[in-house]
């Protein structure tokens, strides 16, 4: 097996690692958008809850759970073993540099990104995952719940309101404000890494690649990161009832 | 034209450098950098002061020798063009102008601008051959190899190895110049029974060389002065992985 873990060591296998976690994670940002758009529904949060429960229930969203779980460790880890390699091969740096010449910020900034994005995720992780699973609910250091997560109860069965969760901890706006720059930080971090995500596989062709292009920028960087973004802002809205 | 320098010196490799300020008139605007940089060496040879040490061979943009940092980017502010190919109606009169060496790990500075290429001369010993004896040049039309595929590995047969990738790069990576060298050599026929174990030697050369990794910022190929694509970076990494696949070597 020398083969496997010389080709993971080696520079371009540790970018393998952080393309196929990288676009597992963008795979992901789909389905929990689309489940996430419930929110917007008007039937106080019944189908964002029961869909909730689903996800939280169905053994096969489980097992893909801990494999995502472990993409966004591995992503984390390999990026800074990366990048502390990459700073290495420039031991003496230049005394003038002039890089916005040749490549975009972004690019040149993935490291930045990530880091916000995975501080955002441990704030977002703390705030839903974690009072889902161990409640109680604690926010800006006010219990809302004694002991467990608020229920709600849709055709006999009760269920965890996880919806009251979401309202309560987007009635806060620096919470909401916080949310939204972190979107800001994921779409820069897509609209290059969507992209590099396919040229480090090798995946690069005239017919397709302006395709790649154009759902990393306009899907990954627009679309998606600003429908994320309108969540919190939307229910803050709804909350102190100023447009809905 | 009057132009001020800050230049890079640096008696040898163990000997710490400094940034030194030049000051030079009567500058023509036709002269290339490198004869502005022989005007000054002529200064201070006259002053009994050590000249400035810079590579530079045939001053045509066709030998990969000159390498000079300018203004923050290798080769200057031209595109597709060398240090030699670059001239100083590029800068404006009174201009200051940064020279520094390439800098990276694996091109230790020699003297003043001069870095040691060296590492990529043994990423090309490792495999960015072909090794059996194809004897003679074959007669014309021997070989048929399409047009676009000839062009292709002209395209990456243009990198001349001057290091301006490595240089632009914030990473230091050598991904392009690998890129460039196995590519040429992949898609023909001659070269592509041997693929599967260039890329893989060649891949493990530039990591033991010290060059960083790859984040397709691009700065590589608009600094090159032969503009060498980005398609030739995917294609190593093609080659690459599928050399660990599929390759017999375990």
């Amino acid at each position: 097996m020398s083969w496997v873990t010389t080709t993971l060591s080696s520079s371009l296998g540790r970018k393998v690692v952080m393309s196929l976690t990288g676009l597992f994670l963008c795979s992901f940002l789909i389905v929990h958008l689309v489940g996430n758009l419930q929110l917007f529904k008007g039937d106080e949060g019944q189908s964002f809850n029961e869909y909730s429960y689903f996800m939280t229930h169905n053994p096969v969203i489980k097992t893909i759970s801990y494999l995502l779980y472990s993409s966004i460790i591995v992503h984390a880890l390999m990026a800074l073993a990366l990048t502390r390699h990459n700073q290495a091969s420039r031991p003496i740096k230049y005394a003038y540099e002039k890089p916005e010449a040749n490549s975009h910020w972004t690019s040149r900034n993935m490291g930045i990104l990530g880091t916000i994005i995975l501080i955002f995720i441990i704030i977002h992780m703390r705030t839903f995952w974690y009072t889902m699973h161990f409640g109680p609910v604690v926010l800006n250091g006010e219990t809302i719940t004694a002991g467990s997560i608020p229920e709600v109860t849709y055709d006999g069965e009760p269920i965890k309101n996880l919806y009251a969760v979401t309202t309560f901890a987007f009635s806060y706006l620096w919470y909401v404000a916080l949310y939204v720059l972190s979107m800001v930080a994921l779409s820069f971090h897509l609209v290059h890494g969507f992209q590099s995500g396919f040229q480090t596989l090798g995946l690069r062709h005239k017919k397709y690649s302006p395709l790649i292009e154009f759902v990393g920028t306009y899907g990954f960087g627009v679309v998606i990161p600003a429908l994320f973004a309108a969540m919190p802002v939307f229910i803050y809205l709804k909350v102190h009832h100023i447009l809905f | 034209m009057n132009i001020a320098l800050k230049v890079w010196r640096q008696k040898n490799s163990q000997t710490p450098g400094k940034m030194v300020d030049y000051k030079l008139s009567d500058v023509s605007p036709d002269m290339s950098f490198l004869e502005m940089f022989d005007v000054l060496n002529e200064e201070l040879s006259h002053k009994g002061e050590e000249p400035v040490a810079f590579d530079h061979d045939c001053r045509e943009g066709i030998c990969g020798m000159c390498s000079m940092y300018i203004n923050g980017r290798p080769h200057g502010p031209e595109t597709g063009t060398t240090t030699c190919q670059l001239h100083m109606r590029s800068f404006n009169d009174g201009d200051t102008i940064v020279v520094e060496p390439w800098r990276a790990r694996a091109f230790p500075v020699i003297k003043d601008l001069v870095v040691d290429r060296e590492a990529f001369d043994r990423i090309i010993q490792a495999g960015g051959y072909v090794s059996v004896n194809t004897g003679s040049a074959p007669d014309a039309n021997d070989i048929l190899i399409p047009r676009e595929i000839a062009d292709e590995a002209m395209d990456a047969a243009q990198c001349i190895g001057c290091g301006a990738c490595v240089a632009a790069c914030k990473n230091a990576s050598a991904m392009l110049f690998t890129a460039a060298k196995v590519s040429q050599l992949a898609v023909l026929p001659q070269g592509h029974a041997e693929h599967q174990l260039r890329a893989e030697r060649m891949v493990a050369q530039m990591d033991a060389e010290g060059f960083g990794a790859c984040s397709f910022t691009g700065a590589c190929s608009v600094e090159c002065p032969k503009s060498i694509s980005l398609d030739h970076i995917a294609r190593l990494n093609r080659e690459y992985l599928g050399a660990k696949l599929a390759s017999n070597n375990v």
